[in-house]
């Protein structure tokens, strides 16, 4: 093996004086807790006391059965289910009327773009648990002006019912991330060159058919990344739920995976349960990512672009 | 004007005017509501005034229990702005590194990395919360500064901005004055790299500001609470104490605003930061 060159040596050198800060909170903040987790999730505490009471607490290896335990309990797989059934139906109409918001305001038609565009960033400011504080004061019968207001017109509607209160945590979503989405996709329009539009105008094309067969093809990779995003987003739902949970009787402690974990370890106090569950969440996670960028990615090399 | 091109302009109009409507309607309840006492949050039509008196009730807010409310803003203040400070030094050196000193294991690095912004962040903050009450660190202002300052999505906006902005030739330049690579990176890496600096404070800025999750596994005491867990934890006790009601409206108006105000003038960087993040995504 060949020696490494003096300016290989200082690159190395240099570099490493870059890196070592961030890599360092890196390994505590990410590495760590992964692996503290999976340990965590393996073992079980055993009290040493008879019939297991009483006496020192000592942690034991405990195999899979603790994930088994979660993977056995109704409440966390239909938490998963729930979720899952809310990214299914929120994600698409979010990313579509995104998309739809964002070539309205690029399109030549558009007046007031630069109002129209804070106006729907907006909400993106206001924290989830406020957005929920919000829109649950615009759900509660009896203080919501929207529910007095579809009661004037005979039109009788509970959005903290037990059908409809996934959908109205939907919206609260939907309310505060339209916004950034749209903000990353007029990001990558402006990014394609203006000739490309001339051009196919000049062949006739309208704006509609611009839209749908240049525009749309053209910010794949953004459409992409905010799909990725919004996946990673809907798994970790939690805020919402746990602010709504005292006006709807509907959400329990099991309404998320992450509401379900937060309850095993600080309400349940069982640390090995829920670090199980945090390992499983994030697997779930990191499945799905990867399984809908290689899927949009084959689909990619398919129809040769 | 064509027919058709003003029919489009009309229809364009009235598509992004509902839209609007929509994302502005909570936010205008919000304000007007903030002017409300707690009976006529209740009792009045929630899309029109009553009795409007902000300053008397907004002082109420800021001045209940001994002015905690000012307390959370100072710790969401503190959190946020340290917090996206130090995510922003750190994730330029680490980018700046990755982009410009080819050294071997430099991409396993930046995957290992990158495969951190797909991990959610709520399925680390438990871990995160078992680990640091082992060290005895859990409820203080560590415990969530410190998770805070680490960015993977900032060392990789960049990694890309320095490779793209900051040119090779210059670098050799100055070493050939005999400048340090600390001082190179001080003086020339970060001026290079400003607009991509601006972006990834504001995004860790907004993401720390609105992060819920961490903060309510890691504190227990309300004094270190920022804004939003000092919020629900009136929204608890409001059931006992009505006008609690009224201080979490007029609370979580007043936390809006410094996140507006900022969004809006700084707009302009959001929007280069989001291309340089997905284009080459």
């Amino acid at each position: 093996m060949r020696r490494p060159t003096r300016t290989e040596a200082r690159n190395a050198r240099a570099a490493a004086g870059f890196l070592l800060p961030f890599l360092a909170l890196f390994l505590l903040c990410f590495i760590t807790p992964i692996v503290y987790a999976v340990w965590q999730s393996l073992h079980k505490t055993e009290r040493t006391g008879p019939l297991g009471l009483g006496g020192a607490e000592r942690e034991v290896f405990a195999g899979f059965a603790n994930y088994a335990q979660a993977l056995a309990d109704d409440r966390f797989l239909s938490g998963f289910g729930r979720v899952l059934l809310f990214g299914a139906v929120q994600i698409p109409l979010m990313i579509i009327l995104a998309t739809v918001l964002a070539l309205l305001l690029e399109s030549a038609s558009a007046r007031w773009v630069t109002f129209f565009r804070s106006a729907f960033f907006l909400p993106y400011g206001v924290p989830g648990v406020i957005a929920s504080i919000l829109w649950g004061f615009l759900y509660v019968p009896g203080i919501s002006p929207l529910v007095k207001m579809a009661d004037a017109v005979g039109w009788q509607v509970d959005f903290l019912s037990r059908d409809a209160v996934l959908w109205s945590i939907a919206n609260i979503v939907t309310w505060q991330f339209t916004g950034y989405n749209m903000l990353v996709l007029i990001a990558q329009l402006k990014a394609v060159p203006q000739e490309l539009y001339e051009a196919a105008r000049i062949d006739g094309a309208n704006a509609r058919q611009v839209a749908l067969h240049i525009k749309i093809p053209l910010i794949r990779p953004a459409l992409v990344l905010t799909c990725v995003f919004s996946i990673i987003g809907t798994l970790q739902l939690f805020a919402e739920p746990m602010v709504l949970r005292p006006l709807a009787s509907s959400i329990d402690s099991g309404y998320t995976p992450n509401l379900h974990a937060y309850s095993e370890a600080f309400v349940g106090n069982n640390q090995h349960l829920a670090a199980a569950e945090a390992v499983l969440l994030a697997l779930v996670a990191c499945v799905l990512s990867f399984g809908f960028l290689r899927l949009v990615g084959q689909r990619g090399k398919g129809d040769g672009r | 004007m064509t027919p058709s091109a003003l029919r489009y302009r009309i229809i364009t109009f009235a598509l992004l005017t509902v839209a609007a409507v929509y994302f502005l309607v909570p936010v205008y309840w919000l304000v007007v509501s903030a002017t409300k006492s707690s009976g006529d949050l209740f009792g009045s039509f929630g899309f029109w005034f009553a009795n409007p008196r902000p300053v008397e009730y907004l002082t109420d807010v800021l001045t209940y229990d001994r002015g905690i409310y000012v307390r959370w803003f100072a710790n969401s203040l503190l959190y946020a702005g340290v917090g996206a400070l130090a995510a922003t030094l750190l994730s330029a050196a680490a980018g700046y590194a990755l982009a410009k000193f080819p050294f071997p294991g430099r991409e396993a690095i930046f995957n290992v990395i990158l495969a951190g912004v797909l991990i959610p962040g709520t399925a680390l903050a438990l871990p995160l919360y078992f680990l640091f009450s082992g060290f005895g660190m859990s409820n203080t202002y560590w415990s969530v500064l410190i998770p805070s300052v680490v960015s993977p999505f900032g060392v990789y906006l960049c990694r890309i901005y320095a490779a793209a902005a900051v040119p090779d030739s210059l670098l050799e330049a100055a070493r050939i004055d005999g400048a340090g690579e600390g001082r190179i990176f001080a003086g020339l890496g970060l001026r290079l790299m400003t607009p991509a600096l601006v972006t990834v404070f504001l995004f860790q800025f907004v993401h720390i500001w609105n992060n819920y999750f961490l903060p309510l596994v890691m504190l227990s005491d309300s004094g270190l609470y920022p804004i939003q867990l000092g919020l629900t934890s009136w929204t608890g006790y409001a059931d006992r104490q009505p006008e609690l009601y009224q201080y979490t409206v007029g609370g979580a108006f007043l936390s809006v605003l410094p996140l507006m105000i900022l969004m809006t003038v700084l707009q302009r960087y959001w929007r280069t930061g989001l291309t340089e993040g997905s284009v080459k995504a």
